[in-house]
């Protein structure tokens, strides 16, 4: 550097750390969040489109359903089991009410007042996601095929690996038989 | 330049790896140490434009698969849909259809200082040839991108380019048919020509990769081209890449994207054409009927020629040219800096281009100078779109097949500088303060 020209014999030759590495800093801040500005559309295209969203609640008729049987329906694309429970069907749930189970819940808990004979559970099994299968198992509520759990006629897990009983989704009854799903 | 590496592993890892994969070694000896001439200008920088161009298409092009449906019922309608309710589907469209209009910019730029610097002569003629194979490849992808939203345009331009093959029927008969046929799937553009073109529109942009990548491998045997065409001859005569030019084709690069930014998000549509927002429909063709604007001036030559066949070979034939170009051009002097009757040849070959794009936009029969009126109709004549086409068409074709040629023998050229320092520093490369450029890195 001895035979180079000094035009200015103040100045530093940029050889001042503070201000080589404030201009780095800064210019690696800067590039640091556009790039994370333009990752982020690139990340979100993915998240569920408006379309998708738009389908996310349904309205259903369920006056043909008879007791003792259930409609399935798809909403979001994974079944809504809408259960016509039998007077007997909900007294075995009401009777477990205080049994030992894992994710401990009251019958009444899980149906809207009144509207007891409807029990409406998604219909995936908190274990791994598989679709329990009505009417069979232990406790007569449902059984999964995939690795043993068993729901009772609440839709509450009672034996086998699943952690937790089967969802409720937000629901509300717009008439006597009629039910919007989300 | 290429073969003495400075690389030396520092840490134990990298001693390891480099006996073993000297991935740092090439990274090093490619993108930072890369002895590189010190008088490049902003010419210089398409080539790092493109590769951020190339790497743009394809990061938003697999994005737009994920959404796009390559199916002739529904394609129209999953474009709409990316279009309204995909998160920032609009973007990320707009981007990568604007970025199509961007890469062939910057192609061109890149291909025209090639030209006037003649960076395609000795030892750069594979170099060369590779460029016009990514050019061709990137021709082709863009035209099957064009096709994809299946709209008027989109229908139609894909018409009209397979329709291209049919013209071998008069060499042999039945043969162009059974090309096209072959081509679309059918008896038309229909689902299976959309299917296919889609496939192809996804895996050319990765053959262009790997054909970028012998483009470098070429151009880091023998080096740069520079603005004085002189071959380095010394140390003296270059600097590393890295910190020069990285942010010397980093400064280019914020710029180009600035407009690029301009055009995706203030004109979106600037380059786009209205009939391509209604649906394609096998049974109307739209009135008027353009390629996109990178197109136009083969577009041109092709209605310049009145018949069908050599209209065809004329179009491919002004391609071709950019491949003879090397052992067209017989002179001994690259920059056209030190070529002062070869240059204005060249400008006025590009406004010859730039020309035949505005014809390729026009209507053919419509009047470019009117000289009188029809007298039934009324309406003015004489000289036509089609006549101007013809017109630079034939100077497109002379200056690679004759003027470049003959320019070799007969052009009295300036004296061409002893190394690339001379024309900088009045004293010469050895006169330059070795300090300076020889430790930029110390701080780096």
């Amino acid at each position: 550097m001895a035979e180079t020209a000094k035009a200015n014999p103040h100045e530093t030759e940029g050889d001042d750390p503070s201000r080589r590495d404030f201009i780095h800093i800064a210019a690696l801040a800067t590039a640091g969040v556009g790039a994370v500005a333009t990752a982020w559309p690139f990340i979100d295209q993915m998240n569920p489109s408006g379309d998708t969203l738009a389908l996310a609640s349904i309205e259903q008729d369920i006056a043909k359903v008879p007791a003792g049987q259930q409609l399935v329906v798809k909403w979001r694309g994974k079944p809504v089991f809408v259960r016509h429970r039998t007077p007997a069907e909900i007294a075995a749930a009401v009777k477990d009410d205080h049994a030992d189970m894992r994710d401990p819940a009251a019958d009444a808990s899980r149906t809207k007042a009144g509207k007891q004979e409807w029990l409406i559970v998604i219909g995936v099994c908190t274990h791994l996601g598989c679709v329990p299968n009505f009417g069979t198992g232990d406790y007569g509520g449902w059984f999964c095929p995939c690795h043993g759990s068993v729901y009772d006629t609440s839709g509450r897990i009672r034996k086998g690996p699943a952690p937790l009983n089967l969802q409720l989704p937000d629901y509300e009854f717009t008439g006597p038989t009629k039910v919007k799903i989300g | 330049m290429s073969g003495h590496s400075t690389y030396e592993p520092k840490t134990g890892f990298e001693r390891w790896l480099d006996v073993r994969l000297p991935i740092i070694r090439m990274a090093k000896d490619t993108a930072i140490d890369f002895p590189t001439p010190k008088n490049l200008n902003y010419w210089w920088t398409f080539g790092g434009i493109l590769a951020v161009c190339l790497v743009i298409q394809i990061v938003t092009g697999v994005v737009l698969a994920m959404h796009y449906v390559a199916n002739s019922a529904m394609a129209f309608n999953s474009v709409e849909h990316i279009m309204r309710d995909v998160n920032h589907g609009w973007m990320i469209r707009y981007i990568h259809a604007n970025g199509a209009s961007m890469f062939f910019l910057a192609v061109y730029m890149h291909i025209l200082r090639g030209m006037y610097y003649g960076s395609y002569k000795a030892p750069r003629e594979v170099l060369w040839l590779l460029g016009c194979v990514i050019y061709l490849l990137m021709m082709a992808t863009g035209f099957m991108g064009y096709v994809l939203p299946w709209g008027q345009m989109s229908y139609y331009g894909a018409v009209v380019i397979t329709n291209l093959f049919s013209a071998f029927d008069k060499v042999i008969p039945g043969v162009g048919t059974a090309i096209t046929t072959w081509l679309w799937g059918g008896f038309a553009v229909d689902n299976a020509t959309l299917n296919r073109f889609f496939s192809l529109h996804f895996l050319l942009p990765f053959m262009i990769a790997g054909v970028v990548g012998l483009h470098i491998w070429a151009l880091h045997v023998p080096g740069n081209n520079n603005p004085v065409g002189v071959e380095v001859k010394s140390k003296e005569d270059t600097v590393p890449f890295h910190p020069y030019y990285t942010v010397k084709d980093g400064f280019a690069i914020l710029v180009f994207l600035l407009l690029f930014s301009w055009f995706v998000f203030f004109a979106p549509e600037a380059m786009g054409h209205a009939d391509n927002q209604v649906p394609a429909n096998p049974l109307a063709t739209p009135t008027h009927i353009v390629p996109e604007w990178y197109f136009l001036p083969f577009y041109a030559i092709l209605r310049a020629v009145p018949d069908k066949l050599f209209g065809v070979l004329g179009m491919f034939g002004a391609i071709a040219m950019l491949f003879a170009l090397p052992w067209l051009d017989t002179s001994k002097v690259k920059s056209m800096r030190y070529r002062p009757t070869a240059r204005w040849f060249f400008f006025l070959f590009v406004a010859a281009t730039i020309g035949l794009g505005w014809c390729g936009g026009k209507l053919p029969d419509d009047v470019v100078l009117p000289v009188g009126r029809d007298a039934v109709t009324g309406e003015a004549t004489g000289f036509t779109v089609v006549m101007l086409s013809q017109t630079l068409a034939i100077y497109y074709f002379a200056y690679f097949l004759v003027i470049l040629p003959a320019l070799g023998l007969f052009e009295k050229t300036l004296p061409v500088p002893e190394n690339i320092s001379t024309p900088v520093l009045p004293k010469g490369g050895a006169a330059m303060p070795s300090g300076a450029a020889a430790s930029p890195e110390k701080k780096g």
